[in-house]
Parts: C-alpha cells; sequence; structure tokens
C-alpha cells in the first residue's frame, strides 16, 4: 500500500520555517507521496518556498486571515477536514511548540492516537521516540487502521534540501472555525543572530554567568565565531535572558554541530535538550559538575577568563 | 469559579531513570513516585486563586491504580477541595485520558481545567489539547502567565518565538508551563487536614467511555551513550582541539 503524508509547515512572519523541511525528510524516510498543507495569511511566498523542499510533491496553501496566527483551535479543523477529503495516512508536524501545540488537536478531533517526538521510522507505522526527558527510548507500533497523527522531533533531523519544484495549488475546506480564541499580541525578543534551533554554532550560558549585563560576554564571543546563543533553565528563571532562549527538555532541543556551555552544570532536563550536538564543549568551574560526563570536550575554569581568552585566540 | 486540576503519578523527576535489560520498559518497582512536576504547578495555580477568592471550588482529577490515590492527597494538602480519582489499572494513553477528562467536565462543569503542560513520563504533550479539543472548548497551552476576568482568561504563552498573548473565552483547558509559579512546600497540619477531605472513586468500566485503540509499545531502551570525552589544561589547547575538527 502506497502512503500519502500531509505535513503542516511551521512558519513565522512569512518566512517557512526550518522545521518543516526537518519534518518532510522525516516523511520521506516513512515513504510514500508526500504533500505540505500551509495555512496562513498571504501565505504564498511561505507556499512557494516549501515548494522547493526536495521530495515534495504537492503544496496546498489554505489562505484565511483567520489563519494570520496560528492557533491550534482555529487550524485542526481545517486540517482534519483537508487529510480527511485527501485521503492522507499520514499527517506529520514537527515539533516546534507550534507543532505541539496543534497536532495533538488535530488528532483528538480525527479521534486517533497520537505519536510525540518521533525520532526515527522503523516502518509506517512503527517509530521510536523518546521518554522520561530522552533517558529511555521507546519503540512504538501506532494503530494502522487508522489516521497516523505524529508530531517529527527535529533534532533527529536535517531539513530538507531546497532542490525540488513541487505544484502549489489553493485549497478550500468546509470547516467551522470557532470564535472563542483570539490573538492578543506576541512579544519577541530583537535578534540579529543565528536562529537557535538551526544555527550550526551554539553559545550557552547558565547560572555561573551571574547576571543580565554578564550576559554580553557570551552574545560577544558568539557573534565573533558567529554562533546563536542559547541559555540553561536556570538562566532564564533567574531573568538573565527570555525564556526562548532556554535550550533542554521543556525548551529547545537542538542539534549544533558545535555546542559550547559556559557555566552551566548539566541538570539533565538541560542536557536532554543537546544530546544531538556534535560538539559539546563545556567550560565550568567545578569540576564535578555532571556536564562534563556528556561534554566530548571539557575544560575547568572561570568563564570569565576563558571568554577573553578564547576570543583572544579566534582573532 | 469552578477549577478542575489534573493530576499524574509519575516517577520522581530526582530519580535517574533505569532501563530493564530485557527491553520491557522502565524499572518502576520500589522507584520514588511523586506528582508530576507541572501537574504541581497547576495545583498550586488554582489554590493561590482558591485563596485570593477568584475560586470558589477547586477539584483535584485524576486517573489509575490505587497507588494515585497518594497523589490526590498530595493535591488535597495543596488546599483542593475535593477528589476525583477514576480507578484502572490499566495504562492510560492521552488519548483515553481526554475521554475521561471530558466525562469528568460534562458532569462538573468548571469554568476552567488546569493541566500540567505535559508528565514527565512518556512526554507525550497531548492530554490538555485532546481534552479541550473532544470539548469543543479553547486551549491555550504553556502558559506562564493567566489572568482572569468575567468569562474570560488572557493567558500568556512561552512559545519558540517569544511569549505569546491569547484571549480565551471560558470555560477552557489551560495547560501550564514551568515559570507560572512556584509550588509551595507543604506543612504538615495541611497533611494532616487532607486525610479528612473526600476522594471520590469511579470506576473506569462505569463512566461509559470506550478506551481508545493503543498505541502499543514494542519495546523500550537505554539511549545509545555519548563516546567519552576529554578534558583540557588550557584554552589554547581548546582552540586546537576545536581547529582540528573546523570547528571555528
Amino acid at each position: 500500500m502506497s502512503h500519502k503524508i500531509l505535513v503542516i509547515a511551521d512558519h513565522h512572519d512569512g518566512q517557512l520555517l526550518d522545521a518543516t523541511g526537518r519534518a518532510v525528510t522525516c516523511a520521506a524516510d516513512i515513504g510514500g507521496d508526500i504533500d505540505v498543507l500551509v495555512l496562513a495569511h498571504d501565505g504564498q511566498a511561505i507556499a512557494d518556498a516549501a515548494a522547493t523542499l526536495a521530495g515534495v510533491s504537492g503544496v496546498h496553501l489554505i489562505d484565511n486571515a483567520a489563519n494570520e496566527h496560528p492557533m491550534a483551535a482555529v487550524l485542526a479543523p481545517q486540517i482534519v477536514a483537508f487529510a480527511d477529503n485527501g485521503g492522507y495516512s499520514h499527517v506529520l508536524g514537527p515539533n516546534t511548540t507550534f507543532g505541539k501545540d496543534l497536532m495533538p488537536r488535530v488528532a483528538a478531533l480525527a479521534d486517533v492516537a497520537m505519536v510525540t517526538d518521533v525520532m526515527a521510522v522503523h516502518g509506517p507505522y512503527e517509530f521510536d521516540r523518546p521518554i522520561y526527558a530522552g533517558n529511555a527510548i521507546t519503540t512504538v507500533r501506532a494503530p494502522e487502521a487508522q489516521t497516523l497523527v505524529a508530531s517529527v522531533r527535529c533534532a533527529s533531523y536535517g531539513a530538507a534540501e531546497k532542490t525540488g519544484s513541487a505544484s502549489v495549488a489553493a485549497a478550500t475546506v468546509e470547516a467551522e472555525l470557532p470564535s472563542h480564541t483570539r490573538f492578543v499580541g506576541l512579544e519577541q525578543a530583537e535578534s540579529d543572530r543565528p536562529d537557535l534551533q538551526t544555527a550550526p554554532k551554539v553559545i550557552s550560558g547558565g547560572r555561573g554567568v551571574g547576571s543580565e549585563e554578564n550576559f554580553r560576554i557570551v552574545y560577544d564571543f558568539a557573534d565573533k565565531i558567529g554562533a546563536a546563543v542559547g541559555a540553561s533553565r536556570a538562566a532564564v528563571d533567574a531573568g538573565y535572558v527570555p525564556n526562548d532562549m532556554q535550550v533542554g527538555q521543556t525548551g529547545k532541543i537542538i542539534s549544533p554541530e558545535l555546542y559550547m556551555c559556559f557555566g552551566i552544570s548539566g541538570a539533565i532536563q538541560h542536557l536532554a535538550g543537546i544530546k544531538d550536538a556534535g560538539t559539546i564543549v563545556a567550560i565550568n568551574k567545578d569540576p564535578e559538575a555532571p556536564i562534563f560526563e556528556l561534554a566530548d570536550i571539557g575544560l575547568v575554569g572561570d568563564l570569565f577568563e576563558i571568554i577573553p581568552a578564547l576570543d583572544a585566540a579566534v582573532s | 469559579m469552578k477549577i478542575l486540576v489534573s493530576v499524574k503519578r509519575a516517577i520522581d523527576y530526582n530519580v535517574r531513570i533505569q532501563v530493564a535489560p530485557d527491553g520491557s520498559g522502565v524499572v518502576k518497582n520500589g522507584v520514588k513516585h511523586s506528582m508530576n512536576p507541572f501537574d504541581e504547578i497547576a495545583v498550586e495555580q488554582a489554590i493561590r486563586w482558591k485563596e485570593d477568592g477568584t475560586a470558589s471550588e477547586v477539584v483535584a482529577v485524576a486517573i489509575g491504580d490505587d497507588a494515585v490515590a497518594e497523589q490526590l492527597r498530595t493535591a488535597l494538602a495543596f488546599g483542593c477541595d475535593r477528589a476525583i480519582h477514576v480507578k484502572t489499572d490499566d495504562e492510560i494513553q492521552p488519548l483515553t485520558a481526554a475521554r475521561v477528562f471530558k466525562a469528568l467536565a460534562e458532569r462538573e462543569s468548571p469554568d476552567l481545567f488546569l493541566m500540567g503542560k505535559q508528565a514527565i513520563d512518556d512526554d507525550a504533550n497531548q492530554t490538555g489539547q485532546m481534552t479541550a479539543a473532544k470539548l469543543n472548548w479553547p486551549q491555550a497551552t504553556f502558559a506562564s502567565k493567566i489572568e482572569l476576568a468575567d468569562g474570560t482568561a488572557e493567558v500568556t504563552r512561552e512559545i519558540d518565538t517569544g511569549l505569546e498573548t491569547l484571549s480565551v473565552d471560558l470555560p477552557a483547558v489551560v495547560t501550564v508551563d514551568l515559570r507560572l509559579n512556584e509550588p509551595r512546600y507543604l506543612k504538615l497540619p495541611n497533611i494532616m487536614k487532607a486525610k479528612k477531605k473526600p476522594i471520590e472513586a469511579l470506576v473506569f468500566d462505569e463512566l461509559e467511555v470506550a478506551a481508545a485503540t493503543p498505541i502499543e509499545t514494542v519495546t523500550t531502551k537505554a539511549p545509545p551513550k555519548r563516546a567519552g570525552g576529554i578534558m583540557v589544561e588550557t584554552v589554547d589547547e581548546l582552540v586546537a582541539k576545536l581547529k582540528e575538527k573546523s570547528l571555528i
């Protein structure tokens, strides 16, 4: 039986997010026809970008003012109606906060079970997923008789190449959209740095950095080597940096080529967010810090001496 | 205002997880269990509203075997007025939990259903959204701030792009994130008082809720270990290693 897979596009500010391409890569592992569904307002550019993802057969755009801000209660009925009409066997979304919020609502409306955080595909209905903050990996088999709804663990997949040229078609669905949920606002931290979730290099700071002002040294070094900046939960809780910089099980799960962390002791939930990094470098003044158990390269010392020295060494 | 808050029993977050060598799952016997930490934040929030007069009644609900009563007692010690325990020895997956919570919400008619954003055992992050879908209620997930007004709630959500604020009509399902509050330490008199509060036991089979077709677990294994790392003594040595790997 051939499978028909629908990938829900994640986008922001008119741009298709890299997470969508990662979900497409996972869909290719499942095998079958892959379509992308873009729900947006003025979403032509997003749909055109999705059409360049290798492996995608068709992009469908549901353009509606109600879709300007992604709200699960508004999007889910449209997705269920579209997937139903199209006879899709699989509906996938990325495990970004967009997908985490949305996909369970889609599954429940379709009255099917859902697989969260697919990290490996063994068959069209058999997957690996992490449990207990990644401290165990479970292989699960979903019922074949129903539509498979899943979220894709983005850190486990590279984004599909942009070599495709799929068709783009406008789509409409019959779905009743609720008015009980309204967008009020989005407070975004302005940053010219690379995106934390996709950057090949990430520099992170923890409680050891000590203050919001002290984080300047971390930002400066990151800018020097072209890295994105992340933080531990402790640093976010302490108010040194905004929440969207948190790396870890409950923040962002990332897989950069280089992850350098300063003043992060290595709580289990932080480690869960960086396990897929290529090379982990830890700098901490406590030689007993758990981060050194996971790090590929460790250096014991004071970050306020080491960062300037690193800065000088790479100049 | 009446608030329902769900509570899940899970292995305590301080426990180092052991995977059974035969692949049958995570070792649970003789391992400390507690209330899922995200649920504790939800309970704390509901109780703060009870204390400031916003909430008139807070009801804790849980699904599971007899041992779950322990976590419901904890919720009562926080200050919940009463508890409902839906009893079953079967593993309950999110879609089935959502069907049960829908039945309880229809029976109790709360203005707000608060839940943790995910449980730290299966990390599914589904039950709140699924319950909202089943009830056709609004949902606001990953809440770091909730302001209640007449018939609506304004919820600030922690999302990848920053802090999003949604306004939802009540009743609604709101799932809470870490920074909403810091749960209190329970005092002995409250723990003693909780012993006298009622826990209503409902048998799952009598709720007329069908269990969903489950997702089967084939095997559970420990994650692959990263190859052992090295310690360097100086910044120059570190830079040399990184240059060797063409990382800087």
